[in-house]
Order: C-alpha cells, then sequence, then structure tokens
C-alpha cells in the first residue's frame, strides 16, 4: 500500500520527493533516461503523465509537453507499455495523473486492472471530482490502488474532510490557486494552509505547484510530507537538455 | 424510446440532462462554480433583475426580433412556408447578446467586476464587450495572434466598446490557446472576474444558465408564430455547434411533441475525421471542457480536430442538453456542409434581401430541403441566429467567383 510506503520511508527522511514527467515528451527513449535519472537521483515517487490535449488544471509549460508529446503520437497504449517497463526497472511507486476522457474512453474498470496488473500504485485526475468518479473510486478501490485527491487553498474544511473520504495514499495539496508552473510565494500563509490540510486529514500531505529549489523544500519540512517538482524539471529539460532533470532533483534534497 | 422529454429535469441538481453534463474540473473550480450556481438560482428570481434584463433586451438589444415569412424563397422552393426568427437583426447582430446580457447582469449582481473570455472570430467577444459596457463591468478578451490579424475588424470593435484585447502568442496562437489562457487568467483571480462562457456548454450551471437566457428566443418565437397563423410551426430549424441559438428555440418547444425540430450541424467538406464539426452525427460520449457530452475523439479519448466554413460551428464538443435530446430522439440531427450553407448564403440573400451568418445559413440549407419534402401547407420556422456582414469579405474572396462576383 501506497501509505505504508510513504511512512516507512518517512522514518529517513524528513521530507520526500515526487517528481512528474509527461511520457512521450520529449519523446519515450528521453522520458526512460529523465526517469532513470530521477531515481538515482533519490526521488521517493514519481507521477507519470498520459497527455492529453485540454490539461485544464496544467499552465503552459506542462501543456506544451502535453501537445507535443500527442503530435509525436504519444498515446494511452504506449503509455501503458512505458510504464510498465518503468515500473518493472524501477524500485520506486509511480502515479498515473491524467484526465478523465483518457480513462472513460479506455474503461474505467479496465484502466485500473491494467494500473494494478502493471504495478501503477494510484492516479490522480484532476478534472474527476470524486463525485462524478463512483465507478472509478469503486474500480481503484477494488484493485487496491490510490485514487488521489487534491486541496486548494480555496477548499472548505467540509469539502477537505470529504476529499480525504474518498482518498487513498496521500491528498495533493496545490499551494496556490491556478494552474501549475506558476510562481509560488512560500510564505506563512501557506505554513497556515497547510496546517488546516493537516488538520482535515490523516493521510500524508504532498504539496505542489511551484516548487523550485531548495528553499522551498527546505520551507516545507515539517509541514508536509511530500514535496512535488512538476513544472521545472520540464523547463529544465527544454532549456539545458535531459542530463539536467538528475542535476537540479540532487541539488533540491 | 419509451422515455420523454417530460421525464428529464432539465438539468436534474447536479447539472445533469440524463446521462449528459455534470462538473468535471478541478476541486478549486468547483468552488467557484457553486457560488455561481447558488447565485445564479437566487438572481434569477430575483425581480430587480429580471426587469433589468426585460428592460435591456428591449430597449437595448431590440427584442422582440420579428418572425418574417420568407416567401420569395418559400416561393421559389415551391414546398412548404419557410418563416425566419430574426436573431441577426439584433444589436451587435446575433443572438450572441442574448446571454451575454444575462451573464454580465449576473456578475454585476454577484459584485463581480470584469467579465473575461476567449473568442476565436471575435463574435463572442464583441458582444461580451458590449454586455460588460451597457452593465458596467470590465472586460478582457484573450484572442490568438492569428486570428487578431485575420478578424481585424471584431479586435477593432471591441478595442473601441472599451475591452482589452490581449494577444495570446503561444501554442496555435488561435482559439484553443486564447480558451488556455483565459482559463488561467480566470483561476488566478475568480472572485473579482466571472468567466462568460459563449454557449451552453462547460461544466454547470453554463448550459443552464445560457440556454435560461436564450429561451426569451423561443418564448417570443412560439408567441408570434401564433399569432401570424393561428397555429405552432411544424417544424423548428437550428444551426448547430455548441448550440446555444438552436437550445433558445428549442428549449420553448420541447414538450409540444408534434413538431419536428432539426438541429443542423455542420459537414463542412465531408464526413472523413477532421473535415467537419457534426459531434452529434458523428462523435461518441466523452468529457470535455468540464462537461459530459458527444464529443468527435478518436479511440484514445483524445479529441480530433474539426472544421466547418462556418467558425461559430467548429467545435468538437457539443451542449449536453443536445445529447439528451438526441438520445431521446426529441431532436433530429442533420447536417449541411459548406457548399450547401454557401449556396443557402447567396440564396436568402437574393431572394429575400437577408444576408445571413455562414453559421444560419446552415439552417436555412436545410429548411430549404425540408421545405421540398414537407411540401406546401407545411410550416417551417428556422432561427436566423446572426446577420453575415462579418463575413463578406471572406465569402466574396473564397466563392466569389463561383457566384458572378
Amino acid at each position: 500500500m501506497l501509505e505504508n510506503y510513504i511512512s516507512e520511508r518517512l522514518k529517513k527522511k524528513d521530507i520526500l520527493l515526487m517528481t512528474h514527467i509527461v511520457m512521450g515528451y520529449p519523446n519515450f527513449d528521453d522520458s526512460m533516461a529523465i526517469v532513470e535519472q530521477m531515481v538515482e537521483a533519490g526521488v521517493d515517487l514519481m507521477e507519470l503523465q498520459i497527455p492529453f490535449s485540454e490539461p485544464m488544471a496544467d499552465g503552459p509549460v506542462i501543456l506544451g509537453a502535453n501537445q507535443k508529446a500527442l503530435d509525436r503520437g504519444a498515446r494511452v497504449e504506449r503509455c501503458f507499455e512505458f510504464a510498465e517497463e518503468a515500473a518493472a526497472r524501477f524500485d520506486i511507486p509511480f502515479l498515473f495523473m491524467t484526465y478523465y476522457n483518457i480513462l472513460f474512453k479506455y474503461g474505467v474498470e479496465k484502466f485500473a486492472a491494467r494500473m494494478a496488473r502493471i504495478g501503477i500504485k494510484g492516479a490522480i485526475v484532476p478534472d474527476l471530482p470524486p463525485e462524478e468518479g463512483k465507478d472509478y473510486l469503486a474500480a481503484m478501490e477494488r484493485e487496491g490502488l490510490a485514487p488521489i485527491h487534491i486541496f486548494s487553498p480555496t477548499t472548505t474544511d467540509r469539502r477537505m474532510a470529504f476529499l480525504s473520504s474518498q482518498t487513498r495514499g496521500f491528498v495533493y495539496c496545490m499551494a496556490r490557486k491556478g494552474v501549475t508552473g506558476k510562481e509560488t510565494s512560500f510564505s506563512s500563509d501557506l505554513g497556515d494552509y497547510l496546517a488546516r490540510c493537516r488538520k482535515m486529514t490523516e493521510l500524508p500531505l504532498a504539496v505542489g505547484f511551484g516548487v523550485k529549489d531548495r528553499s522551498d523544500v527546505e520551507f516545507l519540512k515539517g509541514k508536509a510530507d511530500i514535496a512535488v517538482v512538476g513544472s521545472q524539471t520540464i523547463r529544465l529539460v527544454d532549456e539545458e537538455g535531459i542530463m539536467a532533470a538528475g542535476r537540479f532533483i540532487k541539488k533540491l534534497m | 424510446m419509451s422515455e420523454t422529454i417530460s421525464d428529464y429535469k432539465l438539468p436534474d441538481s447536479k447539472g445533469y440532462f440524463g446521462n449528459y453534463g455534470g462538473s468535471f474540473v478541478p476541486p478549486e473550480l468547483q468552488d467557484v462554480l457553486d457560488e455561481i450556481t447558488e447565485s445564479y438560482l437566487a438572481i434569477r428570481q430575483d425581480e430587480s433583475f429580471i426587469q433589468e434584463l426585460a428592460m435591456l433586451n428591449r430597449h437595448f438589444t431590440g427584442r422582440p426580433s420579428p418572425i418574417f415569412h420568407a416567401k420569395n424563397l418559400s416561393e421559389k422552393i415551391g414546398g412548404a412556408d419557410i418563416y425566419l426568427k430574426r436573431e441577426d437583426l439584433n444589436h451587435t447582430g446575433a443572438h450572441k447578446i442574448n446571454h451575454c446580457l444575462g451573464e454580465a447582469l449576473l456578475a454585476k449582481k454577484m459584485g463581480k467586476k470584469k467579465l473575461i473570455a476567449e473568442t476565436g472570430a471575435g463574435q463572442h467577444g464583441v458582444a461580451l464587450a458590449t454586455a460588460a459596457t451597457i452593465v458596467g463591468l470590465e472586460c478582457d478578451i484573450y484572442m490568438g495572434v492569428i486570428d487578431i490579424k485575420k478578424e481585424h475588424p471584431n479586435v477593432i470593435r471591441m478595442k473601441i466598446l472599451g475591452a482589452n484585447v490581449i494577444p495570446v502568442d503561444r501554442g496555435t496562437q488561435t482559439l484553443k490557446d486564447a480558451v488556455d489562457a483565459a482559463f488561467e487568467a480566470y483561476l488566478e483571480d475568480p472572485v473579482t472576474q466571472l468567466y462568460a462562457i459563449g454557449s451552453v456548454v462547460g461544466p454547470h450551471p453554463f448550459p443552464m444558465m445560457v440556454r435560461d437566457f436564450q429561451k426569451v428566443v423561443g418564448i417570443e418565437a412560439e408567441q408570434q408564430f401564433l399569432e401570424m397563423t393561428g397555429k405552432d410551426p411544424d417544424n423548428l430549424v437550428a444551426c448547430v455547434g455548441g448550440g446555444s441559438n438552436a437550445m433558445g428555440l428549442f428549449s420553448a418547444f420541447l414538450e409540444k411533441t408534434d413538431i419536428n425540430i432539426y438541429g443542423v450541424e455542420p459537414a463542412g467538406k465531408g464526413f472523413k475525421d477532421g473535415e467537419h464539426a457534426a459531434t452529434l452525427s458523428f462523435g461518441k460520449p466523452g468529457t470535455l471542457h468540464g462537461f459530459h457530452s458527444y464529443l468527435l475523439q478518436d479511440e484514445a479519448g483524445e479529441p480530433l480536430p474539426v472544421y466547418s466554413v462556418a467558425s461559430g460551428l467548429d467545435y468538437p464538443g457539443v451542449g449536453p442538453q443536445h445529447s439528451l435530446l438526441k438520445d431521446l430522439g426529441r431532436v433530429n440531427y442533420v447536417t449541411a456542409n459548406d457548399k450547401e450553407a454557401i449556396d443557402a448564403f447567396f440564396g436568402l440573400s437574393r431572394s429575400d434581401g437577408i444576408i445571413p451568418a455562414i453559421e444560419s445559413a446552415h439552417a436555412v440549407a436545410f429548411a430549404a430541403k425540408l421545405a421540398k419534402k414537407e411540401g406546401k401547407g407545411k410550416t417551417i420556422l428556422v432561427n436566423l441566429s446572426g446577420r453575415g456582414d462579418k463575413d463578406i469579405d471572406f465569402v466574396i474572396d473564397t466563392y466569389g467567383k463561383e457566384y458572378g462576383l
């Protein structure tokens, strides 16, 4: 179970690191090389995003990567093959991140069953709130997979408690409003918000949206359990090539 | 089918029209949507809102728009009588102003300062900029830089009206990226801004709200047609892209089941993927842009590219209520292609002196075919959703020669 892995791991480290890649960006070979570097650099979990052309929770950087991966033919079938290989080769939990139509079209139950079969541990589907995702939640439960839901600073306490009850593994806390890949100020407001998240769920907290350097990670220690790095690694790969991903991760820890 | 339209609440409290609609959005946006839904449900019963909107409809837009019996066209075809609901005569030239005024007034009542939207060809942008001005709100319109170059007159209109036209220079630099940019800007500040969706699409409550604001078209038409002819129309026809003008006309008549209703989708250049935007004719259920509905998509669930000569119709999705109406068999969804629409564009211009928008020309094209089939004594009411002034340069450049110009 994902929760057990996280709590075991937290006995050895103050905070865990979760990274994110868009499968097929810049291409599948490079994606695998990036995963390899990240694992070697010591990341604890990883999100594998199945590209979709309308990723409504993502900002320009990840959106652009989605679009380019799609233009080069990255589709769900190839992503499953990629994920299967990654899960077999590397000894960390991998999660899927994608949008609901991908699951819907594939068949939610089939999708969950195949995730379980190839060793993916959970999924983040930002446009599928629990109210709309009863079949999905049932299928994830049956397969022993973790459906991850998202808190944002505007989420009410009541809603947080409800989302938490529908979540396994950990809760994903957006550090701020808006889409991925923009500036976040790691301030006392964020501290207060994370304290509120902590109160509303017993699950580990992952914090994403705007983590880009070591001081951000340091800030989160004690306040959250997992720091999530998303857009920044894509930016670095774009600017400096795929080898930049591993170097960057090492500097964060 | 044993189920009928009266078995459904349209929509239910979660925004579902049967299996379609709903709200598939990230959690932070759900909070905002809940606020809009709650406000809208309260405000739509507020007497001052109702009065103010009615006043604007009448004195600003010029409602009620007339119904015109297109005798010349009808005689030329030699079949059923074609009547036109003249939404083209509205201020700003199309039905879009109906829901833009509603959304603007709602935003004002909610205490918002700014309306925000994307626009492709600029029609929605102009209507929204107009509504924002009269109601007293700021207005940011996101538009791809390619579209800005192509649609110069509408860009100028929006600027004259005092709107901020914000160029979007990433990705395709067209509508799709304008949507993303507008949406991002909205998520940065959903407190002082309201995102004004331009059709009966998107997450709950937008399909309901935009339909409600458009329903004035159907309500007027029912009354006017009765006064003119002493009867209900035998057939209704409207074009369907996202489906707002069609929903506006149809929704007043849905329970009168002896009236045949036709939604006309754009068949573009043909029926191959990427050549048309006939979502209900060729799509399958899917989820995009926050709602569940028919969708043109590939096997993996990726939305397909779409095309129509009418830029107001080329959308891979369609309003969720249309999806239910298709499944129930209450509305027949049919197609007209580019060629038929352009024929109808010139046809109506030259028979009755009305230049229709290319979008609306799709409805006219199908109505002409239907008139022949129905024969004399029957009636067809077409929603002439917009005027064609915006299209004349494009039509002349692209098709002028074929029509002797």
